[in-house]
């Protein structure tokens, strides 16, 4: 009798006890959120996005910064999904399962974890240093793309671990090869999730700062990468080129990080501002992420 | 026709020297307890079983003079004509249309006229147009177990195989598409060499034109249907049948 009602007033402890925390937790973010809001709101106009850094907090602004986070994340993109779709499918349908695939595998689970600056460094070597890349919108990319590989690698293979073992069955039953069951059948069904990985990889590749300081990006930049592509008005009309990849670049975290260490007020309000640009461009990423599951979550259902 | 077929699981044994000549243009039913093997020994009819890892077979399995655990054999080319319809409804995550379409896509028939017979034929073969020609494009996992059952017998038949293996493929299915399906069972018999795996005696002792009892790996028991059910020369066959155990 008496161990019952002992229960259940520890259940209900228990009970407080979580929700204290959660409560906590969010409240945390909240203070964080709307302090931030209150700071920067005022500075949120058309000239702050469409102006280049400047000694003046006033005339500051992100354009260079938001335009090199943009390159950055294409060139990320274009490097690591291809790359990180297909060492996925590899391990997880090509491979035999062996002492090195094992071996190989868990250094990607491994290399998930690797603190991000480490990667700054591999990239400092390897792309500024070696192949010469300077301190360029490239070396940025692919150091970013390092970063965010291991993570897509994991998340394709999760989600085709997902697929029942039957479906593969049923696709060679029928003589469908190897690549046509990954294509037509595998692919299709475990692309909400390997999106929605995607997307989640490179919203934190968005916010990373420390391994594009490592490479030396800079953090006054006041022009913009060479576009790619330019509209002429004489014959051919259109000028496609790609040195704009080899331009030095500053990206969002790294301008903040720059206002943040400033005494004067003006930038921290700038730091604020930026912050807010920062924080909706990753809660946007993740929007998109969340809706791709649900949607393909409701399509399909084992 | 297959001889001395052993397979293993990780070096478990789960089947000890099948000799079975199976003929064309015929049905052969296997029967037997549950976990006897005749999943396995089905499933290393058209090598499916070779995804699963630590699978293992001696002996041979021979098909158009051939046996098909040769090195040099092509096995997609195989598994293309032995379809195969599994124990555990399988769909894709895709249309009804789409399921029975992609068996012939994966050959390289992309003509949507083609296509469009190929999927009412072979839905009618199985039972289902009936039930599912408003709503092709409805996707197939939303079908109930039977229906999908009847759906994967449809896809296997889409792409006109010689040989078809059929695990309990009416397991799931109320006795009216059962019966259809017997009658389907029936009309192939023209032109494919069919086994089907069943637990129903009725059923094996219906459709099927030779008949073999498995146990514990072994087959105890292999011949005409008729001389099994009415006069089985084993007494395990006769107790499984029975009813007395099993
Ligand atoms: N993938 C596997 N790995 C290891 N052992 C297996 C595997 N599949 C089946 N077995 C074992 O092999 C034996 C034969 O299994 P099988 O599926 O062929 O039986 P079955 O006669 O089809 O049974 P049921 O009538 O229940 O379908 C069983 O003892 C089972 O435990
Ligand atoms: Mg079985």
């Amino acid at each position: 009798m008496n161990r019952r009602i002992i229960n259940r007033r520890l259940d209900k402890a228990f009970k407080i006890l979580g929700i204290a925390s959660t409560v906590f937790g969010l409240l945390v973010l909240v203070v964080l959120f709307v302090n931030v809001f209150l700071e920067g709101r005022s500075r949120l106009t058309w000239d702050f996005f469409s102006s280049f850094p400047s000694r003046k907090p006033e005339l500051a602004g992100i354009l260079s910064a938001l335009v090199g986070t943009i390159w950055l994340m294409v060139i990320t993109g274009l490097v690591a999904i291809p790359l990180g779709i297909g060492a996925g499918i590899y391990l997880e349908e090509y491979a035999k399962k062996n002492r090195l695939t094992n071996f190989i595998e868990i250094n990607i689970a491994n290399l998930a974890g690797v603190p991000s600056i480490i990667y700054g460094l591999l990239g400092l070597g390897i792309f500024v240093r070696y192949l010469k890349l300077d301190r360029s919108i490239l070396a940025g990319g692919f150091t970013l793309a390092l970063l965010v590989l291991p993570v897509i690698i994991l998340s394709t293979r999760e989600a085709l671990r997902a697929i029942p073992f039957s479906i593969r069955e049923a696709s060679y039953a029928l003589g469908a090869t190897k690549w046509q069951t990954v294509r037509y059948q595998l692919l299709p069904a475990s692309l909400g999730n390997i999106m929605t990985g995607i997307i989640l990889a490179m919203s934190r590749a968005v916010g990373e700062t420390a391994p594009l300081i490592t490479i030396g990006a800079l953090t006054y930049i006041a022009f913009l990468p060479q576009n790619p592509i330019t509209f002429l008005e004489k014959f051919p009309f259109i000028h496609f080129t790609l040195r704009g990849l080899l331009d030095p670049f500053t990206a969002l975290p790294i301008q903040i990080f720059n206002w943040v260490s400033r005494p004067q007020k003006g930038f921290s309000t700038n730091a604020a501002a930026g912050i807010i640009v920062l924080l909706g461009l990753t809660l946007a990423m993740n929007a998109v992420a969340i809706i791709l599951r649900h949607r393909y979550q409701k399509k399909i259902r084992w | 026709m297959i001889r001395q077929l052993n397979a293993f699981y990780t070096d478990k044994e789960v089947l000890k020297g099948i000799n079975i000549d199976i003929l064309s243009n015929s049905v052969t039913a296997i029967i037997g307890p549950s976990g006897c093997g005749k999943s396995t020994f089905i499933r290393s009819l058209n090598r499916i079983n070779d995804l699963i890892p630590g699978f293992r077979i001696t002996g041979e399995v021979i098909y158009r003079d051939k046996n098909i655990y040769d090195k040099d054999v092509d096995v997609d080319d195989l598994r293309r004509r032995i379809g195969m319809v599994f124990q555990k409804p399988n769909p894709f995550p895709k249309s009804i249309y789409e399921n029975i379409a992609y068996g012939l896509r994966i050959y390289g028939i992309n003509e949507k006229q083609k296509l469009d017979e190929a999927v009412e034929s072979s839905l009618k073969k199985a039972a289902l147009w009936d039930e599912v020609k408003d709503n092709l494009n409805r996707n197939a996992l939303t079908l109930s177990g039977g229906q999908q059952q009847r759906l994967c017998i449809a896809r296997a038949l889409a792409t006109e195989p010689d040989v078809l293996l059929l695990d309990e493929p009416c397991s799931a299915t109320d006795p009216i598409s059962t019966a259809k399906i017997e009658e389907l069972i029936y009309q192939l018999k023209q032109n494919y060499t069919i086994v089907i795996v069943t637990h129903n005696m009725q059923q094996a002792a219906r459709v099927s034109d030779q008949a073999g009892f498995f146990m514990l790996g072994e087959l105890i028991e292999f011949g005409k249907t008729e001389d099994i059910f009415k006069a089985p020369k084993d007494k395990r066959t006769e107790d499984y049948i029975t009813g007395r155990f099993g």
